[in-house]
């Protein structure tokens, strides 16, 4: 199988050992190189040949990227959707396999059943936010957003009810297994998911710039590591050398600033994705903030003597990608090590077939994995604050003398800061 | 949940011995022993077990010895071991029960804390039984891995929760207030490093059992700590949504217990032989009584009525406060069935008391299915209790397995039904934002509460 060859950049067959001693390995999917591809490389040997596909494909899904950028943010939002579920499904697949529990009574439909519950409340959780006034025009839609946590609840209860009725006798180490298994992908798949969505309504710069920031450093790292690697990295990944871990830190900060510098000229990624009540439709239109504006900075003496500059004309989000730039670079990587860990530890080569010379979907995105929290994280502590449609919403379900205390509160701290003066409120 | 256990005359390893002559007693016409059951799905297991090759080999997890104290075993050295263990049980629910009572009066703070015990201990028990089932209690790092997550974790929620309801404490301090303001990204890296720490810690042979043992930490840490953190959430907006609920699944389980045992006869669910229908729907309807007559009874006092706050002049936690409708008592008319049976026209009610019925509706239907659940894993890993803490009803876990789902549920009703978000939390994230969105907000606000009539138009200062 050529997929088994060097073309896995963590798969390698001598540390493999271990598990032959043990029972074999999962059974292998089949080749999915599409027949075109085949014939047009017969010729190369096969080691250039998988070089070959790999690298067509990964033009392939760069431009699909490109493509969808394109397209917007609702479309973005589906294919960040698609490959949740995706993802879920490979991992769901993998579990089946380790257990042979694929005939496990009612299991299938409750593990596709949980996944809906946990999307459903998290779409209700944080888009009803961003589609606020059309929620509230819409009368069955406020019911459902008003006592979503009770619905989403309750759902999610009608699954584990049904989870304990169908506990069998035979089976029962299995089924809670499967359970756990599915708890935890749910954990790891759906929240990440969610969390770029959020990251995507920010604006769609905090989308693109992290994950391609990671997808670099996978390049990079690779290209760093071919030709100049010598020192390997861990023992968990054979083929990583220190050498790509640390030519890939450095391309990585660099593309991330050249990228940043790039993309925040442009209103359509700068700006936060709105949901436009009149055309129905979601537009990225706004003044840039503080972030996207050219600003100059004064160069430090150290940097000043190597360029020769006294001064530098940066958008301040350029240093911020500094920051997700590293963390794509130094931590990143511990979630393909991750994923590396757990092939090894049930055996499996790739998670799936999907994508031929790459495996499945969830082997390009094991390393985005902290990526999209991390960024999250980052936005709420460092940029902005809670959203302030929300607060308002909050603000509007409280009781009329909890309302009026925060009002006062509110009033006392803006004359405070001098943002109102007693006058002002005449008008 | 209750289950008899007959310990037979010796306890510890002995009691796979007794099981025949249990069997035996067990068929004169009592609801048959779980153990019994247990024995056969052990066969059943060994010869249709699927799972991998190491756990089919893995042997039952051996009971710990019985701890039952020394002056308990004398006192009752002349009963059958039958009532022996009834009493037993009988005297040891009664302590918890007092135990229970006695940290109620101490307040608000102890009850927190007692919380906090209980979720730890929970948490350790589990985990144990993890380490047994894989026999991976040397793991490399994985025990020091398991406290740090929980560590994490709990500093995550207690953030995001208690620092609310401290915000006056808290606007004092100087390192608390940063603490608070990045607490999100602190939590995140503490998060961060212990994820690189099992990463660097897989060891080549053991890659498996150590995946297994983080997912296990993990759906731990979801049950445990999520359900702690939200019983402490219900706790601060009044001490009654603590004890009504919880003290609604305790009725449930002792009165299905007392009437299954009484008029027991219909099975319910195979996985508990035990629990039967009689028992089910008894339980259900003395749990509503019981749980009316509860809330009658503590929506009197402020003590328990009002929202904790922690005040920063006493330092201490305060409960007082205007008592809020739910607590005021209202007349209502009764329906005209109602009215036929009770010959009232209306009667005095405190809203809460309607409230009550749907938890104690819900922990009397639902609850039981958090006890079926904890069966349900108890055989599958073939163990007879999570522990052995409490003699005669096995660990903490055995007796909080039905509160599981109770908490949330609270929680869920109170922020769907009875009131929105927390104030102290919306203001503090008032106070966060740019001043210019705070002016917006602030027009906004303003119109809206001139809107309603809250606010007068004229009185400006």
């Amino acid at each position: 199988m050529e997929s088994e060859s060097e073309a896995k950049v963590d798969g390698e067959t001598a540390s493999d050992s271990e598990s032959r001693a043990e029972s074999a390995p999962l059974p292998v999917s089949a080749d999915d190189t599409p027949e075109v591809l085949n014939r047009a490389l017969s010729n190369l040997s096969s080691r250039w040949k998988n070089w070959w596909v790999r690298g067509i494909l990964t033009l392939a899904m760069i431009a699909f990227f490109f493509i969808i950028i394109y397209l917007g943010p609702m479309v973005l939002m589906i294919i960040v959707m698609c490959v949740q579920i995706k993802c879920f499904h490979e991992i769901i697949t993998i579990g089946y396999n380790v257990y042979h529990s694929y005939d496990l009574p009612w299991f299938r439909t409750l593990s596709w059943y949980f996944l809906l519950c946990v999307n459903y409340f998290f779409y209700g959780e944080t888009v009803t936010d961003y589609f606020f006034t059309l929620v509230q025009r819409e009368e069955p839609l406020r019911i459902l957003s008003k006592y979503h946590r009770f619905i989403s609840f309750t759902l999610y209860l009608i699954g584990f009810c049904m989870f304990v009725l169908s506990l069998v006798k035979k089976h029962y180490r299995l089924q809670f297994y499967m359970f756990g298994w599915t708890h935890v992908t749910l954990l790891i798949v759906v929240t990440q998911s969610h969390l770029v969505i959020h990251n995507l309504f920010e604006g769609m710069i905090w989308f693109i710039v992290p994950i391609s920031c990671v997808i670099c450093n996978d390049i990079m790292a690779y290209m760093f590591g071919f030709f100049f690697g010598r020192t390997p990295l861990i023992k968990l990944s054979p083929k990583k050398t220190w050498e790509g871990f640390i030519g890939g830190f450095f391309a990585t900060v660099v593309f991330g600033l050249l990228l940043s510098y790039v993309m925040s000229g442009y209103r359509c990624f700068v700006c936060p994705v709105e949901y436009n009540n009149d055309t129905n439709s979601f537009t990225v239109d706004c003044e840039p903030s503080d972030l996207f504006r050219l600003q100059e900075y004064n160069i430090p003496g150290v940097i000043q003597s190597v360029i020769g500059w006294k001064t530098v004309r940066m958008y301040p989000f350029q240093i911020h990608s500094i920051a997700l730039s590293t963390f794509a670079s130094l931590i990143g990587p511990f979630g393909g090590f991750f994923a590396s860990g757990f092939k090894r530890a049930f055996k499996i080569k790739d998670f799936a077939n999907t994508i031929p010379g790459h495996g499945g979907i969830m082997d390009r995105f094991d390393c985005q994995y902290l990526m999209a929290t991390f960024v999250n994280v980052y936005i709420a502590s460092f940029i902005r604050g809670p959203n302030p449609s929300k607060l308002i919403q909050q603000f509007l379900t409280l009781r009329p003398d909890q309302q009026l205390h925060i009002f006062n509160t509110l009033r006392s701290h803006l004359i405070d800061k001098g943002m109102l003066t007693s006058t002002t409120e005449d008008k | 949940m209750l289950e008899l256990r007959h310990r037979g005359s010796c306890p510890g390893p002995r009691e796979t011995e007794s099981l025949p002559h249990r069997e035996g007693e067990a068929a004169g016409g009592d609801h048959e022993t779980e153990s019994t059951s247990d024995k056969e799905t052990d066969i059943d297991d060994r010869y249709g077990d699927l799972d991998s090759r190491t756990d089919s080999d893995i042997p039952e997890i051996p009971p710990s010895s019985d701890r039952t104290p020394e002056i308990l075993k004398k006192a009752l050295s002349g009963l059958s071991s039958r009532w022996k263990n009834w009493w037993i049980r009988g005297i040891l629910t009664l302590t918890m029960i007092s135990l229970f009572f006695l940290i109620i009066y101490m307040g608000s703070f102890m009850l927190m804390l007692l919380v906090l015990g209980i979720q730890v201990k929970c948490f350790h028990e589990i985990i144990t039984i993890g380490y047994r089932v894989y026999h991976s209690y040397d793991l490399p790092w994985f025990r020091t891995l398991s406290w740090y997550f929980l560590l994490c974790v709990n500093y995550f929620f207690y953030g995001e929760t208690v620092a609310d309801y401290f915000a006056t404490f808290v606007q004092r301090e100087e390192q608390l207030q940063f603490l608070i303001r990045y607490h999100r990204f602190i939590s995140f890296a503490l998060y961060l490093a212990g994820f690189c720490m099992f990463v660097l810690s897989l060891v080549k042979k053991h890659y498996r059992l150590q995946f297994y043992m983080f997912a296990w930490t993990h759906v731990t840490l979801l049950i445990t700590v999520t359900q702690s953190h939200l019983v402490i959430q219900n706790l601060f907006e009044g001490m009654i949504w603590f004890l009504v609920p919880i003290s609604s699944v305790i009725c449930n389980d002792i009165t299905a217990y007392l009437f299954g045992f009484f008029f027991g006869r219909t099975p319910l669910i195979k996985l508990s032989p035990k629990k039967t229908w009689e028992g089910f729907i008894g339980g259900f309807f003395s749990t509503v009584v019981f749980g009316f007559i509860a809330a009658y009874v503590l929506s009197k006092y402020q003590y328990f009525v009002c929202p904790v706050e922690y005040r920063s002049d006493v330092n201490s936690f305060v409960t007082e406060c205007e008592p809020s409708e739910l607590f005021q008592l209202q007349t209502y008319s009764l329906p005209p069935f109602l009215k036929a049976v009770l010959r009232q026209e209306r009667v005095s009610l405190y809203p809460f008391q309607i409230h009550s019925i749907a938890l104690s509706t819900f922990a009397s239907l639902i609850g039981p299915f958090g006890g079926f659940f904890a069966s349900g894993f108890k055989r599958a890993f073939k163990i007879k209790d999570f522990a052995n803490t409490i003699p005669g009803h096995g660990g903490i876990m055995d007796r909080f397995d039905c509160q599981y789902l109770m908490a949330t549920f609270v929680h869920v009703y109170i922020t769907s039904f009875i009131r929105g978000p927390n104030p102290s939390k919306v203001l503090q994230q008032l106070l966060v934002l740019q001043p210019e969105q705070q002016l917006n907000i602030y027009k906004t606000l303003k119109t809206h509460l001139i809107e309603k009539g809250i606010l007068q138009p004229a009185l400006k200062v």
